[in-house]
């Protein structure tokens, strides 16, 4: 039986020397809820365990001077429901990060493990894709930034380097008359995974949209940010047509597979569907409402 | 709600009927209960199972000499080992015939599905012993697999036993039942309207949260202890026996509390070779299936192929109904058809029913029983024409089925000819409720459709063994010991029934299940029987009960027992002698027993009778989001004969997990394979059974209409409630989209695709 050693480090500096001293034998612990479940599956076998929640900067929640928010990688959905001012700000973000799991799963999951999991279904990625998320990373080389979109390379890998360790999301200040949503298809109404994962953030200006992103995922290897659906809906009043051609947008970016999860066909179709419901609920946000 | 027929007989009662606290809930929301993973045992060791590869593969050899020796493992098992049953003479347990279960077990010439047991071993811990089953080098021959019925019975398929012929020929088709009245085709030409369809169903599981467990251990003496849950400890022990060749009696077969079994529980898997395992080594052994061994290997039901076709005359009297219906087996022969032969036209009295059942093997995991088994998918094949019958002859769907209920003295096809018939009581109740009268707004909103549909249901019951003992305790409390593993709530129905009997406060019962050496032979937990049947060995237990405290009371009083009588848990003088001596209570009696004759207490075992079929008529209402294929249930109510409900909480609870398992079959649960083979979503994640949030609250409407045949008219409930609602759901989605689903489930991606194409 293989032997698994643990470390809580308090620093990143040590947490990040001792997952890079491991050389890919260790794996990081925010909430656990993804690795240990692979553990057990034995689809991970860790000979070290680097536990991140003890490093302060890790599980810490601040509201920028410019108005933007620092999310540590390991602060937990549950953590972020209660701080009393993100959810006005980014209820999409929120309510997609509060999607994963159950009340117990909550407690643990963090949008760090979401993204860093790779999965193309995880539920928070393409909300902070929407967002205009930029992770901060640190690694044995030091501090860099990278977009959240740029962070997965496929179903279970990032872009992270050896030894890099995701120390949070920056989140931009947000403009008078901004909205996002964040919406999933599951054939259940909960503790199910995504078979399409859409994610808008709006700006409009006297009914105009200023500032249009969106973040698509469970429809390719990698959570996708949708330029040309953003640059669709840009300029634009909402109509239909400027709504069909974001929808479109989305449609064409799929490149899904055929799975037990959900047919090409149908992941392709839902992809507009859920362009349109989630852009409804953005602008709706963004114009005041709830 | 509660629709009682007989509110004198109720009201004098002061416990059956009513709500109590159940025997087993402190233990089981504290955690305190103690289930078959839970059992531990000094000097325990671990076995694990290795399990084939391959879908379909001939065993050339197996290799088990690394294995062997690798430090810390203790024993190993193969095929070997497990009595053999050869193929030439069938040998039954109940419904099992032990040729296949000592195939199913442990793989003998074949593996013949992915997953299949193929070796087993024992070691000192589970890693040790996972790595052991790593090291057991199997020579396999790899075959052609074969997973679907269309497939499995076509002329050039892959044959999984040579053995098995069908017409003359090896053949996939491992059996036929037949069920026959009239003549059809004569019945056929007097129908003004015919509905033909066919109709495909996915092999789905039980869901039990609860996998399979067990210790064994077998002692130096020869004598072996199995602590594991089931639906009949002494299933267990039987099974046990047949195929590892130790007697019954040097077995004891404890149950464990059961964490949900819904049929599945009435075979083993794992005590077999549990026993073979500790007694190699001479260590008890634990085996735990992990999630997806429990789906991959052990029984779902059988998916099915069906077509039924049914004639009518324009005033919609019914004139021959002919149904044909393909089950998977899995890989070893016993589908339940019984389930859809005999059942899918039974509600109905049709003068011209030929009805046919098709036993198909194929390289799946074999199929165990689940809840009502088979009879599910016949209900949604017929009731899906019956529905499609009304709308051509412009009936409302309920008359329909009015018009052609069975009633008393009714023949149905599979044989019975029904006593009293409670089927009309039951679609009275929904034609009247509030439910189906509401108006529906069937365009609620843009891109979301509603709408309403009914459909009923049938199961035959059961009676059969079932033993007892009641025993006063010297402080004068009450010890009831029944023979059934409680998965329902039947501890506190028996609590109820005996407090009322004793006249006594509810809390002095306490009601237990014992092992297979302290209680007489029971029968299987299964066929909605156990409360219909221990109830009446507990009554006549109760009454011999009371007899020797009248008697005890006449002894210390010196009268005649036939002047005393028992009142509100105490002996009276009666007749004469009323008011002549201060009445004796229970624990007073208790106190004197021995002085006055010994202990208190009796026994009864019986093989009952008097079940009579269950009767369900169901109305649900569901909503389509058009765009995104999904379907949701807004409101379901189901009317059921209950005969009395001795706890209407667990007859509720039948009735609603019921339902909520036929939503799960209709919408989203199937068993997917990929090419090899191998099942490709052997988890709660993938598997999507409903979670509470899919499900509106169920409205249970309990029609108490007392069986005549039993003492507290108890009637089973327990399978009923799952058979409407496939055809139920598929019913309201033809009303709100105008499209008749076939095949389910009726899955996001499926509803779409329809949708697009209509
Ligand atoms: C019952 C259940 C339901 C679930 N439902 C959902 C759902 O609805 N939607 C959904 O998207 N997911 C779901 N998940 C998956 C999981 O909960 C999420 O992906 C969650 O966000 C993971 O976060 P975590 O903190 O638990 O990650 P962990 O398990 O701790 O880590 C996940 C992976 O990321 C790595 N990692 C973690 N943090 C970092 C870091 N800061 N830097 C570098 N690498 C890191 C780990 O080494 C590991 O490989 C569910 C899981 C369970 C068990």
């Amino acid at each position: 039986m293989a032997e698994i050693r643990y470390l809580a480090p308090r620093t990143l500096d040590e947490a990040v020397g001792a997952f890079a001293a491991a050389q890919g034998a260790a794996r990081i612990l925010a909430g656990g809820t993804d690795l240990l479940v692979q553990m057990r599956n034995g689809l991970a076998k860790p000979g070290l365990i680097v536990d991140i929640k003890k490093i302060a900067e890790m599980t810490e929640i601040a509201e920028l001077p410019d108005g933007g928010f620092r999310i540590g990688a390991a602060v937990s959905g549950a953590m972020l429901a209660e701080h009393p001012r993100f959810g006005q700000v980014w209820p999409g973000v929120l309510e997609a990060v509060n999607l994963i799991g159950s009340k117990q799963v909550q407690g643990r999951a963090s949008p760090g493990g979401n993204l860093c999991n790779a999965s193309p279904a995880g539920d928070s990625v393409p909300a902070m894709i929407a967002a205009g998320a930029v992770v901060t990373v640190q690694g044995p080389e030091g501090r860099r930034q990278m977009p959240v979109e740029a962070v997965p390379a496929g179903p279970g890998r990032t872009n992270l380097r050896p030894g890099e360790i995701v120390v949070g999301f920056t989140l931009p200040p947000r403009p008078a008359g901004s909205g996002d949503a964040y919406l999933r298809m599951i054939p259940r109404t909960e503790m199910d995974i995504a078979v399409v994962g859409l994610g808008v953030s709006l700006t409009l200006a006297g009914g105009t949209v200023t500032h249009a992103r969106v973040g698509l995922g469970a429809v390719a290897p990698t959570v996708l940010l949708v330029e040309e659906a953003g640059n669709a809906l840009l300029g634009s009043r909402l109509e239909e047509a400027a709504l069909d051609a974001a929808a479109a947008a989305c449609r064409a970016a799929c490149r899904p597979i055929n799975d037990k999860r959900g047919t090409i066909a149908y992941r392709t179709k839902v992809a507009g569907v859920l362009l349109k419901r989630a852009v409804a609920i953005a602008a709706q946000r963004a114009q005041g409402g709830n | 709600m509660n629709v009682i027929s007989d509110k004198l007989h109720v009201e004098n009662n002061k416990w059956i009927g009513t709500r109590t606290i159940r025997p087993d809930g402190a233990d089981k929301v504290t955690g305190r209960a103690c289930y078959a993973a839970d059992n531990v045992m000094p000097g325990m060791i671990w076995g694990k199972v290795l399990r084939s590869p391959h879908a379909h593969a001939r065993i050339r050899s197996i290799d088990t000499s690394k294995a062997e020796a690798l430090p810390g493992v203790k024993a190993v098992v193969t095929a070997r080992d497990i009595v053999d049953f050869p193929l030439d003479k069938s040998v039954m347990l109940g419904i099992q015939d032990m040729r296949w279960m000592c195939r199913n077990v442990m793989a003998r010439e074949k593996a013949l599905f992915h997953g299949h047991p193929v070796a087993a071993v024992a070691a000192i811990n589970e890693e040790v012993a996972a790595e052991a089953c790593r090291l057991i080098e199997v020579d396999y021959e790899v075959l052609p697999h074969v997973i679907e019925i269309e497939d499995a019975i076509r002329p050039d398929a892959p044959i999984l036993h040579d053995f098995l012929t069908f017409e003359d020929k090896p053949s996939n088709i491992a059996g036929r039942m037949e069920a026959k009245l009239g003549d059809v085709e004569a019945g056929f030409a007097q129908a003004d309207v015919i509905v033909e369809r066919t109709f495909r169903t996915r092999p789905v599981h039980q869901g039990y949260i609860e996998p399979q467990a067990c210790t064994v251990s077998y002692a130096a003496d020869g004598r072996a202890t199995i602590w594991s849950s089931s639906q009949g400890q002494f299933m267990v022990r039987a099974m046990t026996s047949l195929l590892t060749g130790v007697p019954q009696s040097n077995i004891k077969a404890i149950p464990a509390e059961i964490g949900g079994g819904f049929g599945a529980k009435t075979i083993i898997y794992l005590e077999p070779v549990a026993l073979l395992l500790s007694k190699k080594s001479g260590r008890p052994v634990k085996m735990v299936m992990t999630r997806d061994e429990v789906m991959r290997a052990t029984g779902p039901t059988s998916g099915s192929l069906s077509t039924v076709r049914i004639g009518a005359r324009r005033d919609g009297t019914i004139v021959a109904a002919q149904g044909t219906f393909y089950l998977q087996a899995g890989c070893l022969p016993g589908s339940p058809l019984r389930g859809p032969v005999g059942c899918s036209f039974a509600p109905y009295e049709i003068p011209n029913v030929l009805s046919v059942g098709y036993d198909v093997v194929s390289n799946r995991s074999k199929v165990a029983a689940y809840r009502a088994p088979g009879a599910p998918l016949g209900a949604y094949a017929t009731e899906s024409v019956l529905d499609e019958l009304a709308g051509k002859l412009g009936i409302d769907p309920l008359e329909l089925r009015l018009k052609n209920s069975a009633k008393p003295g009714s023949k149905a096809a599979y044989g019975a000819t029904f006593g009293k018939v409670t089927f009309e009581e039951t679609i009275e109740a929904i034609r009247t409720h509030e439910h189906y009268r509401a108006p529906l707004d069937k365009t609620p909103r843009p891109g979301v459709k509603r709408g309403r549909g009914v459909a009923s249901g049938f199961w035959y019951n059961a009676g059969g063994e079932s033993s007892a003992q009641v025993n006063i305790t010297e402080d004068g409390n009450v010890l009831v010991t029944t023979g059934h593993p409680d998965v329902g709530g039947s501890r506190a129905s028996i609590a109820n029934v005996t407090a009322e009997l004793l006249g006594i406060e509810h809390g002095r019962v306490s009601v237990q299940i014992g092992d297979t050496s302290s209680i007489g032979f029971s029968n299987l937990t299964g066929g909605s029987r156990v409360t219909f049947a221990s109830a009446m060995v507990v009554t006549q237990s109760t009454e011999k009960v009371i007899t020797q405290l009248r008697e005890r009371a006449a002894r210390i009083w010196k009268i005649d027992p036939e002047a005393v009588t028992w009142e509100n848990g105490e002996a009276r003088p009666a007749g004469p002698n009323a008011g002549q001596f201060p009445p004796l209570t229970l624990t007073e009696l208790a106190a004197k027993a021995n002085e006055m004759g010994g202990p208190i207490g009796a026994g009864v075992q019986l093989n009952t009778t008097g079940a009579d079929p269950g009767f369900a008529t169901h109305v649900v209402d569901v909503e389509v989001d058009v765009d995104l294929g999904i379907i949701r249930v807004l409101r379901y109510t189901a009317a059921q004969d209950v005969g009395r409900a001795l706890h209407p909480s667990y007859v509720e609870g039948q009735i609603q997990g019921g339902v909520v398992q036929g939503i799960g079959w209709a919408l989203s649960e199937e068993y997917l394979y990929d090419r090899q083979g191998r099942l490709d979503n052997a988890s709660f994640l993938d598997y999507r059974m409903p979670v509470c949030s899919d499900v509106p609250m169920i409205e249970p409407v309990m029609l108490e209409i007392p069986n005549p045949k039993h003492p507290q008219g108890v009637r089973g409930v327990g399978e009923a409630p799952i058979v409407p609602p496939l055809a139920a759901i598929a019913n309201a989605v033809h009303d709100a989209l105008g499209i008749r689903f076939t095949s389910l489930p009726m899955s996001p991606p499926k509803v779409v695709e329809a949708l697009e194409g209509a």
